[in-house]
């Protein structure tokens, strides 16, 4: 018997999201605990570009990432999840060498209290071997999971060099949409933008629309993603994406300067336009409390 | 009714007509806008030529090779593409539309110095 999930709630007492994956029977139901409504705290980290060297744009290339381990620990309260997206060493064409990258940041952000820690590529870890590398160390480059009555989803649009998402992806992504109710909340982790945010700069994703379009049909919809090392905020009609900063290198604003380049490193400001950042999920209000912090930890 | 075949030497003249002045409308058109070949290699991490100028409404045909690996070609100001072979040519075929400065960059990430993997094409009057 097929219940749908209003009836499934009113059976369970719930009342609130329960998530019906398989095909709507109850032997596919998540577990009810956690995937009730319940507000939660999660940080957003993003392009550590680990094996970056250019003492212009960061002479402290090698103690930024372990400077900003430090300070999430030190955030009084500590987040449920972290989420990485994308980026997290610089590319090598050396295969050794990107292991040896990928393998030096594992090992420093094992020293995060929270445990609880997502990742994702981005195309400098996994642009030249089609994320070969990348999945040794950290598994999947895309999959989707459920964390108290939010469906996250994570996309690789870096993976296929053309940066593109790729049919056989989207096809999986359509897939697990249509587990999903239309009143879902969902939040997509993506490192390159799916819109054109300014295709001149490599700024978008080839085949983006297609995901924003496949989404549409679901009103609480959020992107965090990466790539563009500078907060940003933008909508494709309901849909907000939110870029978040780098912790290597911030740079310009998108058309700002003739040609993208690093911005280079503020003696007076170290670490300016650096930072990650910490999401405040109010899932009751679908609503997101964005906090951007320097790799101090400061509060910005 | 009359038979058919009273009309028909006017019809077949008529379309003899029609073609032979078409045919003189093309050649002429085609000797005026002759298509513009610009070669383009690409190799990590350049395009040579980089700078590439047009001039508004006469057809080009770029024509890349890569020296190395897979790399791309996209121009968005342009609206125009190409994935960039090493082992063939591959030819992009379009007319200006409009004056500028356009850049295109590789649009198939290729390594450490795809960010600065670049070129502009500009447009005169």
């Amino acid at each position: 018997m097929n219940i749908d999930r209003r009836e499934f709630l009113k059976l369970t007492g719930i009342g609130s999201v329960v998530f019906v994956t398989g095909l709507g029977s109850l032997g596919h139901v998540k577990d009810a605990s956690a995937a009730k409504y319940d507000d939660f705290f999660f940080v957003q980290l993003s392009d550590s570009h680990w094996g970056f060297t250019g003492p212009a744009v960061n002479p402290d290339s090698a103690g930024t990432l372990k400077k900003t381990v430090a300070a999430v620990n030190d955030l009084k309260n500590q987040p449920d999840f972290i989420m990485f997206t994308g980026d997290l060493t610089h590319v090598t064409d050396d295969e050794a060498v990107r292991r040896k990258r990928l393998s030096e940041f594992r090992d420093i952000i094992s020293q995060l209290k929270v445990k609880n820690i997502r990742f994702m590529p981005g195309e400098h870890d996994a642009g030249l071997d089609e994320g070969k590398a990348f999945q040794e160390f950290f598994g999947k480059t895309h999959y989707s999971f459920d964390y108290k009555g939010v469906h996250f989803i994570v996309l690789d649009n870096v993976s296929d060099p053309t940066s593109s998402i790729g049919e056989t992806q989207l096809r999986w992504l359509g897939e697990d949409l249509k587990q999903l109710n239309k009143d879902a909340r969902i939040v997509v982790f993506t490192h390159r933008p799916l819109f054109d945010l300014y295709p001149d700069w490599d700024w978008y994703t080839r085949d983006g629309i297609k995901a924003i379009e496949m989404l549409m049909p679901y009103p609480n919809v959020t992107v965090f993603y990466g790539h563009i090392h500078q907060e940003h905020h933008y909508k494709t009609g309901h849909i907000a994406h939110h870029a978040a900063k780098g912790l290597m290198f911030p740079l310009p604003a998108p058309g700002s300067v003739p040609k993208k380049q690093p911005i280079k490193w503020d003696t007076a400001m170290p670490y300016k336009g650096l930072g990650f950042r910490g999401v405040n999920a109010e899932v009751k209000k679908v609503k997101y409390d964005v906090t951007e912090f320097s790799v101090k930890g400061e509060k910005l | 009714m009359k038979p058919a075949k009273s009309i028909t030497p006017i019809f077949i003249f008529s379309i003899l007509l029609l073609i032979i002045v078409l045919s003189f409308t093309c050649n002429y058109a085609t000797a005026d806008e002759k298509e513009q070949v610009i070669q383009i290699t690409a190799k990590r991490f350049e395009y040579s030529p980089n700078n590439i100028t047009l001039k508004k409404g006469v057809p080009v045909v770029l024509e890349f090779t890569s020296l190395d690996r897979l790399h791309g070609f996209y121009c968005p100001g342009l609206g125009i593409r190409s994935d960039i072979f090493p082992d063939k040519k591959t030819r992009l075929r379009f007319t200006p539309d409009k004056a500028g400065t356009f850049p295109f960059h590789c649009d198939n990430f290729c390594g450490s110095g795809h960010e600065g993997m670049t070129g502009t094409i500009t447009v005169t009057e």
